[in-house]
């Protein structure tokens, strides 16, 4: 079982873990995500990957705490053993080279631009990053960032660092001539919200725009069929078509749509779970 | 002897309306008495035809001889040589068309039960207490088999039982393929299959799960940096079709292969504490007519729904499912809606609220020789529903061929293979079940393994020599 070698907490509710996963490593490519399970009878939940080293075998990823099988890795700590973990699933994203290449990340969607931004600048693009969240606190791995990419743009709804406002502000700024240059490429990660506004701030200044759909799923190899999304009016399946799709072509209503439908049963799961801890308090 | 001129003896089976409501196995399983009075139903034909329809072979006619004088270790022997998933295909293979159906008794009064017996002489083997012991391999070759459903399951027991190192991987997280994702607990339980996995690690195969080939593993690395001198693909046909009708991408709309997948995999019957959800409704309406779609639409009716029904474009008699599932089906009170073709699935607020359907007539025989159905004009109507499943078959899975250059496959997506049926287009490299057939049969698969077992002994034998 993949063993976790190293935990850091990022924000209350967010941590990075390198797992000791070498198979998984040495196949991964930037953009690829696993699916983990962490108990018997746990759901499977996919989860991207934000770094890999092929020597130490180890992979890392940064999980958000939303969800019944989230909040149980999160009372993993170093040491502790994952009780399933497969992949690298999924298509590394077509990136044309040349141009500026802008990736933009909401949440801990900016987690999953690393190991692109790391790819690219080894291609040796000119890229810019713009990472947001609502206040200072909840920004995560911007260090991490600010060393693989040309330049680091921050946003806060509050102002609390960097520009304030939304990440689309700061990207129709640089659409409208502001610095760091006009976007040639854009690679869209985060929240399902803000997604989507950058897929219209993008289509409204016609630059090509990719992003990371992560729908329900359980094989991940094309089996269930329950992560389908329609893109260009084509029924597609993120798990082996994806995870990134054309954003102007994604019908994204209909994503978000399939992607609230467990919503009452991820309260019921949440419920149950915080019976479990009463108990064994 | 007058015994000889009655009909089959039927299977004990759950009271109907008590076996809906859970996931325990419906039918009981025969008795002692059940099984001497049926064996000695077997008229011991001089040219045993049963054995033609059984795409194993197994010597049934000598099986129903050791049934009949009570030795069971005899009959039980002569199964597991024969058919190394006994205890799997007494519960699902489709006797009706196989074995039973060339039984010389089955003009007159019925088949003798072949498939009952099978699970009669399997249920007494799982009694017996279980070794500890484990084979060891005596040559030196080492084997993956890619897939752990049933074609690479039998391919590996009868590699292991020739001495190779086998290793069997698999992508999910538990082994058994279509028998663990696809076949729900009231046809055949978990432990039946946890059984028969038992028993291929007593002969010395390993299984690692959660690994990929074509994904977290290439097949040139199997063959280059972990030197398996051969490789068994049984990777299935487990790519569901949807069928392009408007509403397919509602909620409430499933495929059949993730509707049981949540159920048998994952448990969604025991949520929240499994905590994979399924949302079932009132009314579910399952398309299609094979095995898949009555064990679809009776885990529907286990779940809750008030009203399951099945909604099938071709008529009664065109239907795929085994005759027992559909019986039992019946029996549950699952409605069945015949000759009635979806044309759209109805929504609102991106939730399922009726399907809407075309009614059929037959017409003449189409490619696959059954009749045509053909839509009757302005005949158009709605059923108020709250679930969709679709379960109008499955192809096999591109994501091994696509990482595997040289792999050919036909149009349709099946593996190509050489005149043996066996050997694919890259050296040493084989292949059987669903992954070339399309979606078929447990026992077709369970065949092909074993064919491919035979090749893969004799090819590397030939080279050593």
């Amino acid at each position: 079982m993949p063993k976790i070698v190293e935990k850091r907490r990022l924000t209350p509710i967010t941590a990075l873990y390198r797992v000791d996963a070498p198979l998984i490593a040495r196949a991964a490519r930037a953009g690829q995500f696993v699916i983990l399970r962490v108990r018997e009878g746990g759901e499977r939940i996919p989860i991207t990957i934000t770094d890999y080293d092929r020597e130490s075998g180890l992979v890392t990823i940064v999980v958000q705490e939303v969800g019944a099988t989230t909040r149980r890795l999160g009372e993993l700590g170093e040491g502790d053993e994952i009780l399933d973990m497969v992949g690298p699933l999924g298509e590394a994203p077509d990136i044309p080279s040349g141009g500026h290449i802008v990736g933009v990340g909401g949440g801990f969607g900016s987690a999953a631009l690393l190991c692109l931004m790391k790819e690219l600048r080894e291609r040796g693009e000119k890229t810019t990053v713009i990472i947001g969240a609502r206040e200072k606190n909840l920004l995560i791995l911007a260090d991490e960032l600010a060393k693989v990419t040309t330049n680091l743009e921050i946003c806060t709804d509050d102002g609390s660092a960097g520009f304030k406002g939304f990440v689309t502000e700061r990207l129709q700024q640089m659409i409208d001539g502001g610095p760091p240059g006009y976007p040639d490429f854009v690679i869209s990660i985060g929240p399902m919200p803000m997604m989507r506004a950058v897929e219209k701030t993008t289509a409204a200044a016609n630059v090509p725009c990719t992003a990371s759909l992560d729908p329900l799923m359980i094989d991940g190899t094309g089996m269930c069929g329950g992560c389908r999304v329609t893109v260009g009016g084509e029924v597609k399946f993120a798990c082996v078509d994806g995870p990134f799709f054309d954003a102007h072509t994604v019908d994204f209503d209909e994503a978000v749509s399939r992607g609230k439908m467990y919503v009452k049963e991820e309260q019921k799961a949440a419920a149950c779970q915080r019976a479990e801890h009463e108990e064994a308090a | 002897m007058p015994v000889k001129r009655t009909d089959k003896t039927p299977m004990p089976v759950r009271e109907p309306s008590l076996r809906a409501r859970d996931f325990g196995e419906v039918n009981e399983g025969y008795c002692f008495s059940h099984a001497m009075f049926e064996a000695e139903r077997c008229l011991r034909c001089q040219d045993p035809v049963c054995m033609d329809g059984c795409p194993v072979r197994v010597p049934i006619s000598d099986f129903m001889h050791a049934v009949a004088a009570n030795d069971l270790p005899k009959a039980s022997r002569i199964l597991r040589e024969a058919n190394p998933l006994a205890a799997i295909c007494g519960r699902v293979c489709p006797q009706e068309s196989q074995c039973e159906l060339n039984c010389h008794m089955t003009k007159r009064f019925g088949p003798v039960a072949i498939g009952h017996l099978e699970r009669y002489v399997s249920d007494w083997e799982m009694s017996q207490p279980e070794g500890d012991e484990v084979l060891e391999p005596w040559r030196e070759e080492k084997i993956a088999i890619v897939g752990s459903g049933p074609s690479g399951l039998v391919c590996a027991g009868e590699l292991a039982r020739m001495g190779y190192h086998v290793t069997v991987y698999e992508a999910l997280h538990a082994p058994g393929g279509v028998l663990r994702y696809g076949i729900p607990e009231f046809r055949l339980p978990n432990d039946i299959l946890d059984w028969e996995i038992r028993q291929l690690e007593r002969l010395g195969v390993e299984f690692v799960n959660n690994v990929i080939i074509g994904k977290t593993l290439t097949m040139d690395q199997l063959f280059g940096e972990y030197g398996y001198a051969a490789v068994f693909i049984g990777t299935g046909a487990g790519l569901p079709k949807f069928m392009g009708i408007p509403g397919e991408s509602l909620n409430g709309v499933y495929s059949a292969n993730e509707f049981l997948t949540r159920i048998n995999l994952m448990q969604a019957f025991d949520f929240p504490h499994s905590e994979t959800p399924l949302k079932v409704g009132r009314r579910v309406a399952v398309i299609g007519s094979g095995n898949t779609a009555m064990d679809a639409v009776r885990s529907a009716l286990r779940l809750g729904a008030e009203k399951a029904m099945v909604v099938y474009r071709r008529s009664e008699k065109e239907m795929t499912a085994r005759i027992e599932e559909y019986e039992h089906a019946i029996e549950e009170g699952v409605e069945m809606h015949w000759l009635t073709n979806p044309v759209e699935v109805l929504g609102e607020d991106g939730w399922v609220t009726g399907l809407k359907c075309v009614k059929m007539k037959l017409g003449e025989p189409d490619e696959s020789g059954r009749a045509r159905p053909i839509p009757i004009e302005g005949s158009e109507f709605v059923f108020p529903v709250d679930n969709v499943v679709l379960s109008i078959g499955t192809r096999p899975n591109p994501l091994l061929v696509k990482a595997t250059p040289g792999l050919k496959t036909h149009s349709w997506g099946g593996l190509l293979v050489d005149e043996r049926e066996v050997e694919t287009s890259v050296h040493r490299v084989y292949a059987g079940g669903d992954a070339v057939t399309g979606a078929a049969t447990v026992i077709l698969a369970a065949g092909a393994g074993k064919k491919a077992a035979e090749a893969i002994h004799h090819d590397l034998q030939a080279e050593a020599a």
